[in-house]
């Protein structure tokens, strides 16, 4: 079973994200924020990371660029998963080392397609 | 809101006459949400009162509005993945050698909704410009919903819309952002063609398309019109040419007209005289009596 960590401030979106992630058979971890999700991602490296943007403490970018920086091996799929959807955005995560972008909002098929591209669904 | 089984009958009644479609049972339960956004732009507070208004005839225009939002127009950018990955490393090399003197394909997506899957097999032919450079690529979308038709047309989605199905890699190549959402590219749209059909009247273009693809069309068929719609789409193909359907859909009891290609699970092929579908090297030799 394949392991994702939910890293959102809203804690229904956490909820929403966490009941497609079970139905799609994934053990699921939270993080209110970035500095939380770094620390939990220390404890356990998740197969897939998915995060938000905005959040108090620690963005999602800032995040990131941090986990990106560590360099272990063993390194989690990224999704940035946000209401922040123009280009321009969507470039620097990329560049950041994001591996897949959802727009919210999104639906079951979408986040399952996208979990499918990035190799862990 | 309650719809009785008079009005239920009614709209049945209605889809099948215009599109050749059933609303089984199975799907009469969608028929309050299909209609809904139809009820508030009207101001009709009820389905009975929107069926008296049908049947007085005095808005033609109504009943195909109806029609239309009775179909179930789902759809998404590479929809089940794998058939277009069946396209691409079976169909389109053996096409590519077979056609290399002519270098035109004609592809027919019928039954394309909105049209993302007509985008998406332009995404197959502009991500390999390289091998179909000097290549007519046609495209034809056709839909029996006008409204589908000309959203496909535009090429324009909702974010919703755009990322259900596309890597964000592949959705910041071919769309850009528009006042509207997301619109293909030019590059994209240029080769491809829309237009308003209905499945059971004769196809576009007789005996000329290469790929012929109709995906999750056919289960909304009663077995008489499923009869007819495959004789179009046969009559629609090349005599070498291929039929995708959606995933449990077949042509197995259905047709004479088409059989499997052996040789790519998925894809159908005119069975003619019976010397157009493929055999296993195994089913060759006993054919040849080995």
């Amino acid at each position: 079973m394949k392991n994702c960590l939910i890293v959102d401030d809203s804690k229904v979106i956490r909820k929403v994200a966490r009941h497609i992630l079970e139905t799609l058979e994934f053990e699921v971890d939270e993080a209110g924020d970035g500095q939380e999700a770094l620390t939990r991602c220390e404890a356990k490296m998740p197969d897939v990371v998915l995060l938000d943007w905005n959040m108090p403490v620690m963005s999602g970018m800032e995040f990131l660029k941090m986990l990106r920086q560590r360099g272990h091996s063993d390194q989690p799929k990224v999704v940035f998963c946000t209401t922040e959807n123009d280009m321009a955005h969507i470039r620097a995560a990329l560049e950041a080392g994001a591996d897949e972008y959802v727009m919210k909002p999104f639906d079951r098929e979408t986040l399952h397609i996208k979990l499918q591209l990035v190799g862990v669904a | 809101m309650q719809i009785s089984d008079s009005s239920s009958r009614i709209l049945a009644g209605l889809l099948e006459a215009r599109t050749g479609q059933q609303l089984t049972m199975s799907r009469r339960w969608r028929i309050e949400t299909a209609l809904s956004s139809l009820l508030r732009e009207r101001g009709v507070n009820s389905l009975d009162e929107l069926i008296t208004i049908l049947v007085m005839g005095k808005e033609p225009n109504l009943s195909q509005q109806v029609v239309e939002a009775l179909l179930n127009n789902e759809t998404y950018f590479f929809r089940d993945r794998s058939p277009f990955d069946l396209i691409a490393r079976h169909a389109l090399p053996a096409l590519a050698e077979r056609r290399k003197d002519q270098r035109r394909l004609r592809i027919w997506s019928a039954g394309c909704s909105t049209g993302q899957e007509v985008y998406s097999l332009a995404m197959l032919f502009a991500e390999a410009p390289q091998q179909w450079a000097g290549w007519t690529i046609d495209i034809l979308g056709t839909d029996v919903s006008t409204a589908c038709v000309e959203r496909a047309r535009s090429g324009t989605y909702t974010q919703f819309e755009v990322q259900r199905g596309l890597g964000i890699n592949q959705m910041i190549k071919w769309f850009e952002e528009c006042a509207d959402g997301w619109r293909a590219v030019e590059a994209l749209r240029r080769p491809l063609r829309f237009q308003v059909h209905n499945l059971l009247e004769q196809p576009p273009h007789p005996g000329a398309f290469d790929i012929v693809l109709c995906r999750n069309v056919m289960l909304y068929l009663s077995a008489e019109k499923k009869t007819l719609a495959f004789e179009r789409l046969a009559s629609a193909m090349a005599p070498d040419g291929w039929l995708m359907l959606g995933a449990g859909e077949t042509v197995i009891g259905q047709t004479t007209r088409l059989g499997a290609d052996l040789n790519a699970r998925g894809l159908y092929r005119l069975t003619g005289d019976g010397s157009l579908v493929e055999k296993r090297s195994g089913d060759r030799r006993a054919a040849l009596g080995a």
